[in-house]
């Protein structure tokens, strides 16, 4: 009983020191984006870095990719591909600030989604970008 | 006598006038210096426009321009810049009381591309706009180092080579 008990604390409490470790990316976001992407495709099996790394590196039918504002190297500043401004990385592991406010993140996709995609991200899309952003480590 | 009290008043003019040069220049100088530091203090706009660009100083374009551009945001210069309806207000807002209708806009609203702007920045050469430091005139940072505080003041000045 009582070596159950302290296997399931310490079980805990590395579950919060790793997703600590992490991004603090709010779990009800993130949940309402899996939610959406299973409700729009049933055989959805969860957000995956390794899609979203991908799909942050291509050009989805216009000139700009993520990676041609944030670079193919989200843990370093970026530049916008117009005006030049300077862009702090985007990798929660370089710029903590990164992927912490929903509103700020929806502002963002809608703005950026529209340029390089020409349309809405699906739920699934802002997911796997979210999974691929937050599993560099710097 | 009578021709030393001739000669002092000769003197006293010419010291004179030169002073008086002097402070008007000064006074000329201090003027120009002047309008080239803007405010630029509200956060939302900071927040919402200083993200792609530096948040250009509101008294750089007249209200009109202004309205304009907020109104058209979803198709910003090429870019989807949309806001929220309450952002969108408040910085409206804030970018109307804050302009200049001296300053008036070119056609095409971008501020690069008004007569004021022109004439500025006649003597920087074509081939400096095109320096991969510089980008694109929308850049301030790449010569007015102080731009993002709205100082465009002669000092803060570095064009890049």
């Amino acid at each position: 009983m009582n070596l159950r008990f302290t296997a399931a604390m310490s079980a805990t409490l590395l579950l919060a020191f790793a997703s600590a470790s992490v991004a603090q990316v709010p779990t009800d976001y993130l949940r309402s984006l899996e939610t959406a992407a299973r409700a729009a495709e049933p055989g959805f099996a969860g957000f995956s870095a390794q899609r979203g790394r991908t799909w942050f590196n291509a050009r989805h039918g216009t000139d700009w990719s993520c990676s041609t504002c944030h670079t193919a190297d989200p843990l370093t500043a970026g530049r916008h591909a117009t005006t030049g401004r300077s862009i702090a990385a985007m990798a929660p592991a370089a710029n903590p600030e990164r992927l912490t406010g929903p509103a700020k993140m929806e502002k963002w996709f809608k703005r950026n989604c529209g340029d390089v995609l020409g349309r809405v991200c699906t739920p699934a899309e802002k997911g796997d970008v979210i999974a691929y952003l937050t599993s560099l480590k710097g | 006598m009578m021709l030393n009290e001739r000669k002092r008043k000769w003197f006293d003019a010419v010291v004179w006038s030169a002073s008086a040069l002097f402070a008007a220049g000064l006074a000329v100088d201090a003027a120009h210096a002047e309008s080239h530091r803007y405010a630029v203090d509200n956060a939302a706009y900071v927040a919402e426009c200083g993200g792609c660009h530096v948040a250009y100083p509101p008294a750089l374009l007249g209200a009109e321009a202004w309205r304009a551009i907020m109104q058209g945001l979803q198709q910003h210069f090429g870019t989807d810049a949309s806001v929220c309806d309450a952002k969108r207000a408040e910085v409206t807002a804030y970018l109307v009381g804050a302009s200049n209708g001296k300053r008036s806009a070119a056609t095409t609203l971008r501020i690069t591309d008004s007569q004021w702007f022109r004439k500025e920045h006649a003597e920087i050469a074509a081939a400096t706009w095109k320096l991969p430091a510089v980008k694109s005139a929308a850049n301030c940072e790449a010569c007015h180092q102080q731009a993002n505080s709205g100082d465009f003041s002669e000092r803060g000045i570095r064009v890049p080579r």
